[in-house]
Parts: C-alpha cells; sequence; structure tokens
C-alpha cells in the first residue's frame, strides 16, 4: 500500500530530477524486498528487544504486585546461580564433544561415499535419514527403545550375547552427558557428511592424480591436499553445528530431563521461565544464549561470505 | 515445543514478548467456544477428566448450562493455568487446580472463595468431604476449592510372596522394618527386586514419596518461627534429619530397588509392580485401583499397608485435583453450579453406572466409602485409602512448625523450581553419580536464597 505511494513518488521524483535516478535505483530494486524486511524485523527484533527490557526487570508471574527495574540483578543472578554455572558448562562439553565426534563420522563417511561403487544412492540417502527425524521423535527413540535399563535395545542385546547374567547398565542414569552426547551424534553426523561430501566432489581430481603418480601415499594426499581444500567446508560444517547443538532442548527435555547435572542453557531458561515463572531471570538468561550464539554465527557467516569471495574470484 | 530451528529460548523470547503485549502468553489463543452461556473449564487430561467431559451432556439437561472443555497434558495445563489466573486473563471460569496451587492462588485473590456457596447449597454436603482434604483446598480460613478427586499414601506389597517366604507385614510399619522385608524379598523370584521407590528428576516425581519420608525422619524443607506464617523462615535442606533420610532412601532403592531407578516414576513402577518385577511400592493410593482392575496380573495378590514411619505417627501425603472458580470471571454462579455437580455424590454414582466402580473419581468423600457397589470394586484397598487420606494433617506434617500448608511439597511458589533442581542432585545420587550430602548442600544454598527473599519481602 505504501510501498505503491512512494514508488509513484519516487518516479514523479526521477522525471523531475534526472540527476538523482542513480541514487534511487538501488531503493528502487528494493521497495518489493521492503515488506518482507519488516516483517523479518517485527517477527524477530521486536520480540528480542522486549526479551532485553524484561531482561533488567524484576518480574516474577507469582508476584504480580513485585515487578520493578532491576538494574543487572538478573544477570548477576543468571551468573551466580549454581545450575546456571553448570548450564553454561554443560551446554559448552555437549556442543563441543557433539560437534567433534560428528566431525570425525562425519568425514570418515563422507570419504567412503566419496568412491563409486554400486547402490551409493541407495547408502547415501540411508546415511541421511537421522537428520530426518524429527528430534523430539528421535530422542524419544533413543531414551525409551536403545537406552531403556528393562525393555531396551542394548540391554537386550548384552543378554543375548552374554546370555541371562549379563549386565544390565542403567545407560541414562549412570552416565546422562554421554548418552546425550552419543544421541545428538547419531542426529548431527548425517548433517555434517552433507556438507564434507559436497565438498569433496568439488576437488579436482587431476591434481590428485598427478600425486599419485609422483608416489603420494594416500595418507599424505589426505593431509597435504585433501584436508587444506576442505579447510572451509569444515569450518562451515562446526560453526553451523555448533548453532544448532547448542539450541537443542529437545534430546536434554526427553532423555534426561536435566538430571545428574546434564541440564544446559535452553533447559535452564526452560526451568526459570514455566516452573519459577520468574520472567526476568528467565529473559536475562536468553539474552546470555543469544550474545553466545551471536557471537559463534558471526564467525559462521564470516566463513561464509569469504567462501562466497574465493567462489568469485 | 522447541524444535531444532526455534530454540528453546527463543520460544521464551517470543513468549516474553507476547506477554509484554498481551496478558499471557496463550490467552489470545485456544478456541474458548461457545457464547455467553456457555462456561469455559481448563483441565488436566487424566482419565477421570476425561470422563467427566463425555458425562456433562447430564448437567446440561439439568441446568441448561452448556460447558467448553480445553484439557491439554499435565504440565502444560499447569504452564497455561499459571498465565492465566496471574494475569487474570478472564478466558477460563473454572479450572482443574491441585491443593499446591489452590491455597497460593486462593491468598493471591486470583481464585474466588466459595464459603457463601457453600453455605447456600446445603445438598453438596461440604461436610461429607474428608476434613484434609477441606483443609489442603483452604487459605486465610476460606474454602477455595472443591476435591475431584484426591489421594494420599501407602505401602503397596505381594501379600502371596510375603507368605510364602513365612514373613509378616505390619500393619503400621517403620522404614526399617520395609527395609529388612525389601531384603528379604530381594530376588524371590528372578529379576525381582524387594521395592520400588520413585527416582526421576521432578518435585512432583521423587520428591513426593521422599518428602514424606524426610517429614516422618524429623526433617524439613523449611522451618519458620509461627506455623503457617513465613516470619522466621530458615532452610534446613542439608540438616541432619534430612540427610539421614535421603541417605536411608538413596540406599534403600540402590541396594534393594528397581533397575534404572533415576529414570523411575510413577508409571515405571506402577509397570514393575505388575509384571512381577518388584515385591513392594510405597506410592499414591489411586495407583491400587489399576492394580486391582479387571485383567491384572497382580489382582488379588496385594496387601495394603499404612505409609512407613519413623518418628511421626503418621507419614502419607495428600494430594487431589479439585476445582477453582477464577476471581475475574463473570459467570461465577454457573461455575459453582457446574462444580457442585462434579464434585458431588450424585456424579459418583453416575461414573459407576455410566463408565465403571472402578472409575470413580473417589477419595474425596467419606459417604462413597459406605457405598455398597464401590466396596465391592475395590474392598481391597478402599479402608487402607480412606484412612491414609484422614490419617494426614497437612497444616502439621513434622516435627516443626512450617511456613506453608502441604506434606510432600512445601506450598509456596518457589517450590516446583527448588524441589525439581534439588532432585536433579538426587537422582544423581540414586545413579551413584554425586553423594547425598553434596546433593543437599547446593540445595541448602537453593533454599537459603529463597527463605533470604521471604525475610527481604517481610522487612519491605
Amino acid at each position: 500500500m505504501s510501498t505503491v505511494a512512494t514508488s509513484t513518488a519516487g518516479a514523479t521524483s526521477a522525471t523531475r530530477q534526472p540527476t538523482t535516478r542513480k541514487h534511487d535505483t538501488p531503493w528502487r530494486r528494493r521497495l518489493p524486498l521492503l515488506p518482507a524486511l519488516i516483517f523479518v524485523i517485527v517477527l524477530t527484533q521486536l520480540p528480542f528487544a522486549a526479551t532485553l527490557v524484561v531482561s533488567f526487570i524484576h518480574w516474577n508471574a507469582y508476584y504480580p504486585d513485585d515487578i520493578a527495574f532491576a538494574g543487572v540483578d538478573n544477570f548477576v543472578r543468571v551468573f551466580t546461580d549454581v545450575n546456571a554455572r553448570s548450564a553454561v558448562i554443560v551446554t559448552i562439553v555437549l556442543t563441543v564433544a557433539v560437534v567433534l565426534i560428528s566431525l570425525v563420522l562425519g568425514m570418515a563417511i563422507a570419504m567412503l561415499l566419496d568412491r563409486r561403487f554400486g547402490g551409493r544412492s541407495v547408502v547415501r540417502t540411508l546415511m541421511i535419514a537421522p537428520f530426518l527425524v524429527v528430534p523430539i521423535a528421535a530422542a524419544l527413540l533413543w531414551k525409551h527403545a536403545l537406552y531403556n535399563p528393562e525393555y531396551g535395545l542394548f540391554n537386550g542385546l548384552l543378554t543375548l550375547v552374554l546370555g541371562k547374567d549379563a549386565p544390565q547398565p542403567d545407560w541414562v542414569g549412570a552416565m546422562p552427558l554421554p548418552s546425550l552426547i552419543i544421541a545428538l551424534v547419531w542426529q548431527w553426523t548425517p548433517f555434517m557428511m552433507l556438507i564434507l561430501l559436497a565438498g569433496l566432489q568439488s576437488r579436482p581430481l587431476d591434481v590428485v592424480e598427478a600425486a599419485r603418480i609422483d608416489g603420494a601415499g594416500a595418507w599424505q594426499i589426505f593431509v597435504n591436499m585433501t584436508l587444506p581444500h576442505m579447510r572451509r567446508y569444515i569450518e562451515l560444517s562446526v560453526l553451523l553445528g555448533s548453532i544448532y547443538v547448542v539450541q537443542n532442548f529437545d534430546h536434554v527435555f526427553t532423555i534426561t530431563g536435566g538430571a545428574s547435572g546434564s541440564a544446559n542453557l535452553p533447559f535452564y531458561i526452560y526451568q526459570t521461565f514455566y516452573t519459577a515463572q520468574d520472567y526476568g531471570r528467565a529473559s536475562a538468561a536468553g539474552v546470555v544464549t543469544v550474545i553466545g550464539t551471536l557471537i559463534i554465527a558471526m564467525l559462521a557467516l564470516r566463513t561464509v561470505f569469504s567462501m562466497f569471495k574465493e567462489e568469485s574470484r | 515445543m522447541p524444535t531444532k530451528n526455534s530454540p528453546g529460548s527463543r520460544a521464551v523470547v517470543v513468549c516474553a514478548a507476547v506477554s509484554l503485549l498481551a496478558s499471557g502468553c496463550t490467552a489470545g489463543w485456544g478456541s474458548t467456544g461457545g457464547g455467553a452461556d456457555t462456561l469455559n473449564v481448563l483441565m488436566v487430561n487424566n482419565p477421570q477428566m476425561i470422563d467427566l467431559s463425555r458425562l456433562t451432556s447430564h448437567f446440561t439437561q439439568e441446568t441448561g448450562i452448556r460447558v467448553s472443555f480445553t484439557i491439554l497434558p499435565e504440565n502444560d495445563m499447569r504452564d497455561l493455568a499459571s498465565q492465566e489466573f496471574t494475569s487474570q486473563a478472564g478466558t477460563y471460569d473454572v479450572a482443574s487446580l491441585s491443593n499446591f496451587e489452590i491455597p497460593i492462588y486462593g491468598k493471591a485473590g486470583w481464585i474466588a472463595p466459595l464459603d457463601d456457596f457453600i453455605t447456600a447449597d446445603p445438598d453438596f454436603d461440604q461436610d461429607d468431604i474428608l476434613k484434609p482434604m477441606t483443609q489442603s483446598l483452604s487459605a486465610d480460613g476460606h474454602v477455595f476449592g472443591e476435591p475431584f478427586y484426591g489421594e494420599s499414601s501407602f505401602l503397596m506389597y505381594r501379600k502371596d510372596l510375603v507368605e510364602q517366604e513365612g514373613l509378616t507385614m505390619p500393619e503400621a510399619p517403620t522404614w526399617p522394618e520395609v527395609a529388612d522385608l525389601a531384603a528379604q524379598l530381594d530376588g524371590v523370584e528372578p529379576g525381582m527386586s524387594g521395592i520400588c521407590l520413585r527416582g526421576q528428576v521432578g518435585w512432583g516425581q521423587v520428591f513426593a514419596p521422599l518428602t514424606t519420608v524426610v517429614n516422618t525422619f524429623g526433617g524439613t524443607w523449611f522451618s519458620s518461627a509461627e506455623p503457617l506464617s513465613t516470619v522466621g523462615m530458615e532452610a534446613h535442606v542439608n540438616s541432619p534429619p534430612f540427610v539421614e533420610a535421603v541417605n536411608f532412601y538413596v540406599d534403600l532403592v540402590r541396594e534393594h530397588g528397581q533397575n534404572g531407578a533415576s529414570q523411575s516414576g510413577f508409571v515405571e513402577c506402577m509397570n514393575n509392580i505388575v509384571q512381577g518385577n518388584s515385591a513392594m511400592w510405597y506410592d499414591a493410593t489411586s495407583a491400587a485401583g489399576s492394580l486391582e482392575a479387571e485383567g491384572s496380573p497382580v489382582r488379588g495378590k496385594m496387601g495394603y499397608a499404612a505409609a512407613p514411619v519413623v518418628e511421626t505417627d503418621s507419614s502419607g501425603w495428600l494430594y487431589t485435583w479439585a476445582w477453582g472458580i477464577q476471581e475475574s470471571s463473570e459467570k461465577k454462579d454457573a461455575a459453582w453450579k457446574f462444580i457442585s455437580w462434579a464434585s458431588s455424590k450424585e456424579y459418583e454414582q453416575l461414573v459407576g453406572e455410566e463408565v465403571g466402580w472402578a472409575s470413580v473419581p473417589a477419595g474425596k468423600r467419606a459417604s462413597l466409602y459406605e457405598n455398597p457397589d464401590y466396596l465391592e470394586q475395590a474392598g481391597s484397598f478402599a479402608e487402607a485409602e480412606r484412612d491414609a487420606i484422614n490419617s494426614t494433617d497437612p497444616t502439621d506434617p513434622g516435627l516443626q512448625p512450617r511456613p506453608a500448608i502441604g506434606i510432600q511439597f512445601v506450598d509456596i511458589p518457589e517450590f516446583p523450581e527448588l524441589g525439581t533442581q534439588v532432585s536433579q542432585d538426587v537422582s544423581a545420587a540414586i545413579a551413584g553419580r554425586m553423594s547425598v550430602q553434596e546433593a543437599l548442600d547446593r540445595g541448602q544454598k537453593l533454599a537459603e536464597d529463597i527463605a533470604e527473599r521471604y525475610e527481604e519481602r517481610a522487612k519491605q
């Protein structure tokens, strides 16, 4: 509606002052995108601004008469609270472990799938499947079908192999973080593999052939030729993976319920918001998480842009 | 539900923002159907409520009042109810609330006092409601809720195995006696644990039975200078009786409890008993109905004893799903008509005839325990259930004055978070990953923070 008005206004001003035409052409091109831009700003930035405001307010739903400006109180509490601190550590451990293990596995699988063999496309599809499972469904599957000490597949296999007196470990209870990491690695390895496979397939193979003729071994080719070429792709998959895994909520909520020090930041925020009804502190924790994620995202975006630059060179 | 693309933090962000603009995240959502003459009811999706929604046509025929239900799983229902009532949005006239919420909401003026309705409606027969139920749904001398069904806790055990082993179960066992029996019954059948106790994270999971154990060992979360007042509140989460109680519970479940104890809640223990994987179970009286239902493999094999004690005379908990009327509702008279019907003797009779006596919302009226039809179905545990509820005293469940009403919980808004966070560490102790002392030392810090904030508020 307003865009029509401005564009006609732009047109008339352009006829009046032909000199300014150069100036407003970029804006003319952007005009059709404005509604989308405004929509995105309203949907993402306004809520964030509101959260910023709330994070400086003492606001607990149970005490509606006690709403007051809090200064940095909420942030202080986020950083001094035992559970918030442990949530930060858990988030870092979980993210680093999941991303690194998925990266190594994804790289290995990508190298295998890079070769030609019969049924390659079928295998590829199968390899991607875990990434397509809805996270909450995957988490439920791991919790009940695999980890459960009474009827889970793992303990069932132990009984099958070792007989009646096989040990029946309580997987999630005994090692909450590793069990989360394994379930998440299963989900994220295909994602890493996809990006890395794309990178491998863009490799100039004639150079590799030449190296092979010159007598380079497989390991030497991998270290000196494949890895340097793959650096950008590895960086990209690590950063994208980190952004996603930092935000993981489904697995923590479903598999461990935050037990035994396995609560990460998103789960801590959920608890503060819904269980404690403490909107101020939950918003402060949210802001801290967003800032942390932003730092990672900046790095990710810079990597992507530098990739495009290389492409266009 | 956050997904990979909309993280939990984003959901919170959006919700916080929306609640700035609208009153409460969900106030504008959900079709609360019907018009001005329709009552909007929010309730939890338990089987008893589902039956109620099906039988409400009888109520509409009698009164001409139409009822529109919003039925949600417990956690979602609680979230929505707290948003709704704290902001007094007025979307719902009636909600199913537990005896945890009702005194808090009543004191805050979010739900309407029912005294005048009760006096004006002698047919409802408030005196027939079990006394601890009325107590636990009251605050500041007013009744704020009417129970729909209720429960206490008791010890369920395999009578047949106890006899087979030549053991005896006292009618009112002590915890050390129960621990002995658990040791004797451990492994009497292949793969059978002596006892099943909850270990799952959550203030309403592991800490429901565990807080009753703490009470009877002489411990408490908080003490106060005067009963039911937050003046002089002190935290006692790592004081000796609390530590002793948790150590006892953790040792018992680690030595003679079920496999995967740190993940077991009510449902998992129920399955263990039904499938013959555990010989005893200390939990809600409402579980007995399922154990004695048609087709249950342990039907007729179970015995029921009072909740085990140490220092107190009784230790059963008290829990009820009840009805509260929102203060900002403009249909309070119609709302009372509905809740007095849903909590009436007539409704119990109706469920018995239409659905079956096993499905009756029990545990709230003395008269039900004299009803021959009900006793035929529930004879093996009805008396134990009624006595368990009647033996509770939600105002004084332990050895010291408490800041708030409640047996297996502390009735303050901060308790769900406190209980859940401490339960995360206790669950770790059950899994053998943390010492009980360490878990409770951390819990003490959290509890002290809460007590301090009450002190600050008292000074303001």
